[in-house]
């Protein structure tokens, strides 16, 4: 809750030092976060359903063991799950934050949504359009094993 | 437009809803045969929408104020032929006052690199956009508790750099092109 009022403080106090030194642009970021809240909206409808129902249907013990294992084969499976989808993080971090309620670990879930920020499997055919083959394979590469790292090292900070 | 155009259309226009649509079925499949399950699954969801509801509001008015204050020209000005510490601190900065997808980000990677900036800094840019932009961090301290973001922070920043740093060592650069052309191999065709 007092994060809540944080955040809701520092944007107001955003939005007054922004509207102050320009109104038509305070006006023109409002209707941006408008513009981008309406085009998440439905599919984040969909994930907040699909938590609901997958918590029910799913034991908590079961899912437990699936993010909750730190063996090295569960890790490298969920690092390459969050590779290969493309989820927003306005949606991802509402799910992560729900599997650590199920009991998941912090390695796991430290493995999964860095590379689900830093690697994009399926975006990799526009990156290679625009930097090339090389760079892209070195950036999504390196990118996957500094994930698997950072989790671990997240893992003995935090464990 | 003939009828199945029509029909395209509309289901176009359901598309985002599926998942949603989805789910309800799901929920009253679930609710007619375990009712206590269904019901669980349902007051699950609205507590979480309800979660939702209450931290988007700023978060949107974050993400709208950076995009409008810091537009795409102004990084570009600014990461420019920038060089050394001061460029990969305008890179970080500028990659985490970003909002919207990575992909978003392409593009301006690549007009960076055709006003002459470092395979580097375009690569510290990709990663910091992708990793730590401010509205993302402040959904991440909400969900996951900010010891969790913390951590992530500092193992995060250190490895944007050593990972730019190789990309930017293995990248050859076919000198005497400007911009992107100059990453060497496997460079598709422009469009």
């Amino acid at each position: 809750m007092a994060f809540n009022l944080a955040l809701y403080a520092v944007s107001a106090v955003v939005v007054l030092v922004s509207a102050l030194r320009d109104r038509d642009k305070t006006r023109q970021a409002l209707a941006v976060a408008w513009r981008s809240f309406y085009r998440v909206a439905p599919s984040m409808l969909g994930i907040m359903g699909l938590i609901g129902l997958v918590l029910s249907l799913i034991p908590a013990s079961t899912m437990g063991t699936l993010f909750g294992n730190q063996n090295v084969w569960s890790i490298l499976l969920v690092a390459a799950v969050g590779a290969v989808t493309l989820i927003p993080g306005i949606i991802a971090y509402p799910l992560a934050g729900s599997l650590v309620r199920q009991g998941a670990g912090v390695v796991p879930i430290a493995a999964f949504m860095t590379t689900l920020m830093m690697v994009g499997v399926v975006t990799a055919p526009l990156e290679s359009h625009y930097f090339g083959r090389r760079f892209t394979l070195l950036r999504n590469g390196l990118s996957f094993l500094a994930a698997l790292a950072i989790a671990a090292a997240m893992g003995v900070v935090l464990g | 437009m003939s009828p199945g155009g029509r029909l395209g259309a509309k289901l176009e226009g359901v598309r985002p809803y599926a998942l949603l649509i989805l789910t309800l079925v799901g929920d009253l499949a679930l609710g007619v045969v375990r009712p206590g399950l269904g019901w669980q699954a349902v007051r699950t969801s609205a507590s979480y929408l309800l979660e939702m509801v209450l931290v988007l509001p700023p978060i949107f008015v974050l993400i709208g104020m950076l995009e409008v204050w810091v537009p795409r020209q102004t990084i570009v000005r600014n990461v420019g032929p920038g060089s050394g510490l001061r460029g990969l601190a305008l890179s970080v900065l500028t990659g985490s006052a970003a909002a919207g997808p990575l992909y978003g980000a392409f593009p301006v990677a690549e007009s960076l690199l055709r006003k002459g900036c470092s395979v580097f800094n375009a690569c510290v840019l990709l990663c910091t956009w992708a990793a730590v932009k401010i509205p993302m961090m402040m959904m991440e301290v909400k969900f996951l508790g900010w010891r969790f973001s913390l951590a992530r922070l500092a193992f995060t920043l250190p490895a944007i750099v050593a990972i730019s740093w190789l990309v930017d060592r293995f990248t050859p650069r076919l000198d005497g092109l400007c911009g992107a052309d100059r990453l060497g191999p496997g460079r598709e065709m422009p469009r």
